[in-house]
């Protein structure tokens, strides 16, 4: 069914598709209407989900721990400082092999308080082991949310997902979106390792030096596995359903000297930026990285690459930037823009490829070093 | 005693220290509660008792979770077996630093929510897991390693607390008394809806007395009055009977307290505080339950 709807009423409508046995979640702007959403959905008697409005994330975490453990379905949302305050719980999902899905608004963090986009909340729970992917339009808010729980709930991955979306830039702005009939698309939830009174076991125990680390490399190599299942997962929900993803999303890359990685919709707002550059002459591509966990294999012989970082690792450096030039040995320009909603144009990010010096890093709008 | 059944949900191989008396209420509690039964354990000395993986002394499942996440991991637990039309009993089984301190927010929000559980707070005074630290409910006077010169504030009422979320059913228990803590168990869960109970658990390495009078140690407890048993079953309060002789005539505080190196060297006004506490709880309680408030 087409409709117009924002990024965070995408993400509902596709949780309510997937129907969850429990949603677990506590409100944050700018995800509030993700969670107000799927109250609504299950109030009307439209989605039939446990809902449970905990008193913290950290307790939305515990909550769809216990639940997923419990046997069902579960999914929760939050946003900036509510995924920093649910961290601990964020590690337990994963290390106790849960498929749960959650939809991460992606906001800066205080203070000063923003409520606007940055990458920054993600990125603090990049090693925690669960699968991220990040969109940059409405529709696509709504398909990666359905693959999302497929993926997660593979018996080769059985890890959680975190789906994300730009605060703002994306979670309230207004595009089209066709929703689907899922069909038989998600199979019933089914977790091998699900609490079961008849097979008493016992889970996350104290496990000594001579056997955690196989449960770490377990983690690591379904992360690994997962590569395969997205891809699939990606193939099947193109053949049913006609819109095909990928690890990056690519655009005017064949042929292009210098090529732009971004993520989320300043990924987006690079195409624009690269017809612009083209115009004018100079062969440019874009490249939006959707996975940043299992990161993808990148191919970019011999381009130049520019890279924008819409977060920063203090003392280090644009995390992607750096994520790219040690899986691929290119030394990217890098440029720190879009820090808690500043605003940067395509007209900026061609301005950003015009005037590249390869292996050095800028941050956009401070001209010195003061 | 006949009463309690011969099945064993935790096994003789627990790592517990000897004497210990949270590990023989867990056993109590699991045969009051029977093999359709989840526990959900935060950190404190249940996860050590329980085992090193892969080895394990619980006989059904338990579901290990962090510090402060008993209350809400339970939540979603009990949530999914509604969702699958699955009747299983949710117990947490959490120390009193989990509970009072770490754990109160989860704890608090579980029960505002209404959620079908029990949630069983056996409370050694102390941060066992750890070395015994104070904690919350760590008494007036109490050493600790944290407290070396004695805890200089009073026991935190997590009692009042939890009524405050008016539960269908609350109660207290004590390990000295274990067939009352099992009618209790099988009390609490026959009704549905949050519900809370409060066991005073005595630890000898904690409270420094000898292994051999951990049983003594609890009985002390109730008959000085310093601990009360008592059930609230939908706002009603109701004395159990050990505590009601001792509330007429409690034992001379002496007698629980000169037993215990985490008491050594007492001030007299310190003594005469907890005193006074004492006699304050009794009286409130005697007059709550004759209906003068
Ligand atoms: C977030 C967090 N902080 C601190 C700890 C360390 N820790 C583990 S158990 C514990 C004390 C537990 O005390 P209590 O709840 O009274 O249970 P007991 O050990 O006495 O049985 C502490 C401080 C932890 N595991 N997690
Ligand atoms: S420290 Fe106390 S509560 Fe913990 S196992 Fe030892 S005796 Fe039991
Ligand atoms: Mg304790």
């Amino acid at each position: 069914m087409l409709t117009i709807a924002t990024g965070n009423k995408a993400v509902a409508a596709a949780v309510k598709a997937a129907k969850p046995g429990v949603i677990a979640a506590y409100p944050i702007t700018p995800q509030t209407e993700i969670v107000e959403q799927i109250a609504e959905y299950v109030t009307a008697g439209d989605l039939k989900s446990q809902y449970i409005p905990v008193e913290s994330e950290h307790s939305a975490m515990a909550a769809c721990i216990g639940a997923s453990a419990g046997g069902v379905r579960t999914f929760t949302a939050t946003s900036s400082h509510g995924l920093l305050y649910m961290h601990e719980m964020v590690h337990w999902a994963a290390g106790a092999r849960l498929p749960i899905v959650m939809a991460n608004v992606n906001r800066a963090l205080g203070p000063g308080w923003n409520t606007w986009a940055e990458h920054s909340d993600a990125f603090s729970q990049r090693d925690t082991g669960w699968l991220q992917v990040f969109v940059s339009t409405v529709q696509e808010a709504y398909d990666a949310t359905l693959m999302a729980f497929k993926i997660a709930e593979h018996e080769d991955v059985l890890l959680p997902v975190m789906v994300n979306l730009d605060g703002f830039a994306l979670s309230h702005i207004m595009q089209s979106l066709e929703t689907v009939e899922i069909g038989d698309f998600l199979p019933a939830y089914h977790l091998p390792h699900a609490i079961d009174t008849e097979n008493p076991l016992v889970y996350g125990p104290m496990t000594g030096p001579a056997d955690y680390f196989r449960f770490r490399w377990d983690i690591e190599r379904s992360m690994r596995d997962a590569r395969g299942v997205i891809a699939d997962v990606e193939r099947e929900f193109a053949e049913r359903f006609g819109r095909s993803y990928g690890p990056t999303e690519d655009y005017r890359c064949e042929d292009a000297d210098v090529i732009v990685i971004a993520m989320g919709t300043l990924g987006k707002e690079a195409e624009v930026a690269v017809d612009r550059l083209r115009d004018e002459g100079i062969k440019a591509g874009s490249m939006r990285l959707r996975w940043f966990r299992p990161f993808p294999d990148l191919d970019l012989a011999r381009r130049e690459v520019v890279v924008i970082d819409r977060d920063y690792s203090f003392g280090f450096g644009g995390v992607l930037a750096h994520a790219v030039r040690s899986k691929t040995g290119i030394a990217p320009y890098s440029v720190i823009a879009g820090l808690g909603g500043q605003e940067v144009t395509y007209n900026d990010i061609a301005d950003f490829v015009r005037n590249r010096h390869p292996g050095e890093e800028t941050w956009f709008g401070v001209s010195d070093h003061v | 005693m006949s009463a309690i059944p011969k099945e064993e949900y935790l096994f003789k191989c627990t790592s517990a220290c000897a004497g210990c008396s949270s590990s023989l209420c867990l056993r109590y509690v699991l045969k009051a509660a029977g093999p359709d039964s989840v526990l959900v354990v935060p950190a404190c000395c249940t996860s050590v008792i329980q085992g090193i993986y892969p080895g394990t002394a619980m006989n059904v499942p338990v579901y290990n979770i962090a510090f402060a996440a008993a209350a809400a991991c339970a939540s979603g637990l009990s949530n999914a077996l509604a969702a699958l039309g699955k009747e299983t009993n949710v117990i947490v089984y959490a120390g009193d630093g989990g509970t009072v301190d770490i754990g109160i927010q989860a704890l608090s929000g579980a029960f505002e929510r209404g959620t079908d559980f029990l949630y069983i707070c056996y409370d050694n005074e102390a941060y066992g897991n750890t070395g015994m630290q104070r904690s919350g409910a760590t008494p007036l006077g109490a050493r600790t390693t944290t407290t070396p010169g004695g805890k200089p504030t009073a026991k935190k009422d997590l009692d009042r607390i939890v009524e405050a979320h008016n539960p269908p059913y609350m109660a207290t228990a004590c390990s000295a008394y274990p067939l009352d803590l099992y009618k209790k168990v099988k009390k609490a869960l026959s009704i549905p809806g949050p519900k809370f109970i409060h066991i005073l658990a005595p630890c000898p390495p904690g409270w420094r007395y000898p292994t051999e009078k951990t049983v003594e140690m609890g009985k002390l407890a109730v008959k000085t009055g310093t601990w009360i048993l008592y059930e609230r079953e939908f706002g009603k309060l109701t004395i159990n009977g050990p505590s009601k002789a001792a509330m007429k005539r409690p034992a001379p505080l002496e007698e629980y307290i000169n037993g215990q190196g985490r008491f050594k060297n007492l001030s007299p006004e310190i003594m005469d505080e907890m005193r006074q506490q004492v006699e304050q709880n009794i009286q409130r309680l005697s007059r709550e339950e004759a209906g003068v408030c």
